[in-house]
């Protein structure tokens, strides 16, 4: 299989690889996929006072194309405040990345991945709420 | 040292110049059909013929009568199954296989069942060996076959041939084997190992694509087999054809010098081999020998690297050809059946990586690839989520996965 001239860039220098601290409220985990599947991304974004994302970080255990659809995630990331995060579509990354049919399942991890990092970091704001209330 | 590296030998193999050389002349010069019995031209084919047949009978203890051509093991497998299957279908409907047999097997033998015939296919233990007591408590008055590989093809594992022969024999049962892996790289000998019925390819020992041999025992027993190609009624009328005769001098001779070669190059192939895995084994953690290491070819090497996506290493040592057990390099999408069968969780799968060493492969090839593969790996767990929880000490087995 030949792998486009992207895909190959992200995978031999891939970007943002990395790990964020889980304990910080400001900083959303998610991790998708599984070891039996052959796919398991962890992507981690932390978001600042503006709400925008200042920091994404990622790891996975995937073939090329998993690695390169969450390190590009990982880069389009940044900058994005966190409701222009969630309009990343898999599409997207599957048109900048020139995947296969049969990689399209890579993209969709990716927009899983981004899906649940932020649900975290919303459900951790959620949760402080209260106590910032109190105080 | 020039790149790429090729060690995905049991895919196949180069075919050797002396190989080459000898069949040149049966293209241009001397390119009769062996079965023209009225000139120069077909007795100069067929005597070529007869002594290609007499070299492959020789590497396997068997007799020139005894060697069918066809082109490749695929078909010598189909042969052998359906054309038992066929004639013996009055004594019975019933074949033993295992889980780890090669699809031409496998496939087979799924085709038999569509047409009424009973198989069973028997598990392997942990090491890919099958379990002799199982295999004795499968057979019935009803099993006419058993068909069992004589060495895997990814991971190298050696079946006890002789002791299956055995009991094939005392319970009236014939014996097939599928001898792609092992002939020309291991002693074999179809008397004293009791086959009656052997699949032979000439690609995966230094000779041509496109030409392989059936093995059909003369007497005690004398097998029967029905034809699955009609025609001219070449081969003893088991298999019509014109003969692929060039294909067939290079198989011959191509079994000529694996027989002159064998003692030595499989004690240099071993070595090789032996130090590849030493070397992972000294300098990473983490990896695992998938199937028996005693019972093993000595020019295979199977291995998982934990925590590393078996597809995402072959891309970073892209200047080395080997194979993986991981879903996403086979067609189906499916981790490796036959890991599976050996109990190896589909997660490991996913890292297996199948080294196959060769006659062309040198030492220094094998220090290179293993300096590579190292510095792949490390680079790629440095990247793994998964390592990083294994080295936090999270047991990933209980580990609630979020998978779609």
């Amino acid at each position: 299989m030949a792998y486009s001239d992207k895909v190959l860039d992200h995978y031999n220098h891939p970007r943002n690889v990395g790990s964020l601290d889980k304990a910080d409220p400001n900083v959303g985990t998610g991790m998708v996929g599984a070891p039996e599947c052959g796919d398991v991304m962890k992507l981690q974004v932390k978001v600042d006072a503006t709400g925008v994302i200042a920091e994404a970080k990622f790891k996975t255990f995937g073939c090329g194309s998993a690695i390169a659809s969450s390190s590009l995630a990982t880069e389009w990331l940044k900058g994005k405040t966190v409701d222009e995060a969630l309009a990343i579509k898999n599409t997207d990354i599957v048109n900048e990345l020139s995947l296969p049919p049969v990689k399209i399942h890579c993209s969709v991890l990716a927009e899983d991945a981004i899906k649940a990092a932020i649900s975290d970091y919303k459900r951790k704001q959620e949760e402080r709420k209260p106590a910032e209330a109190r105080a | 040292m020039k790149t790429p590296i090729y060690f995905d030998n049991h895919a196949t193999t180069p075919t050797d110049p002396r190989v080459v050389e000898a069949m040149l002349p049966y293209f241009t010069v001397k390119f009769g059909n062996a079965a023209s019995r009225n000139h120069s031209f077909g007795w100069e084919a067929e005597k070529a013929v007869d002594n290609a047949r007499k070299q492959i009978a020789d590497l396997i203890g068997a007799t020139s009568k005894e060697i069918i051509f066809t082109s490749g093991a695929t078909e010598s497998d189909n042969l052998a199954i359906k054309g038992v299957a066929e004639m013996y279908a009055e004594k019975g409907n019933h074949i033993i296989t295992a889980a780890t047999e090669h699809k031409a097997v496998l496939d087979t033998c799924k085709k038999l069942e569509k047409h009424g015939y009973r198989v069973t296919y028997l598990p392997v233990k942990a090491d890919g060996l099958v379990d002799l007591d199982m295999l004795r408590e499968s057979i019935t008055d009803k099993t006419i076959l058993i068909t069992l590989m004589y060495a895997n093809n990814e991971i190298g594992v050696i079946h006890p041939v002789r002791e299956i022969g055995k009991i094939a024999h005392e319970k009236g049962v014939l014996f097939h084997t599928d001898g792609v892996q092992a002939v020309g790289k291991v002693p074999v000998d179809v008397v004293k190992d009791n086959v009656d019925l052997m699949s032979m390819s000439a690609h995966k020992i230094y000779g041509p694509k496109g030409v392989g041999a059936l093995y059909v025992r003369r007497k005690s027993p004398r097998v029967q087999i029905t034809a699955q190609m009609d025609g001219g009624g070449h081969e003893r009328g088991m298999r019509s054809g014109t003969l692929n005769v060039p294909g067939i001098v290079g198989m011959g001779e191509a079994c000529a010098i694996c027989q002159r070669e064998m003692p030595e190059e499989s004690r240099r192939l071993s070595h090789l081999r032996d130090k590849l895995r030493n070397r992972f084994e000294t300098e990473l953690d983490e990896v695992f020998i998938n199937g028996s290491m005693e019972h093993r070819l000595p020019h295979n090497l199977n291995i998982s690297f934990a925590y590393v996506e078996g597809e995402s290493l072959l891309m970073g040592i892209n200047d080395v050809a080997v194979s993986s057990g991981s879903a996403c390099t086979s067609a189906t999408l499916e981790p490796s059946y036959v890991l599976k069968a050996l109990g190896v969780g589909d997660d490991l799968a996913h890292t297996s990586i199948r080294f196959g060493l060769g006659r062309f492969n040198t030492e220094e090839e094998v220090d290179y690839v293993g300096a590579r593969v190292i510095e792949v790996v490390r680079k790629l767990r440095e990247l793994s989520p998964l390592y990083e929880m294994a080295k936090e000490g999270v047991d990933l087995s209980k580990v609630q996965w979020a998978a779609e």
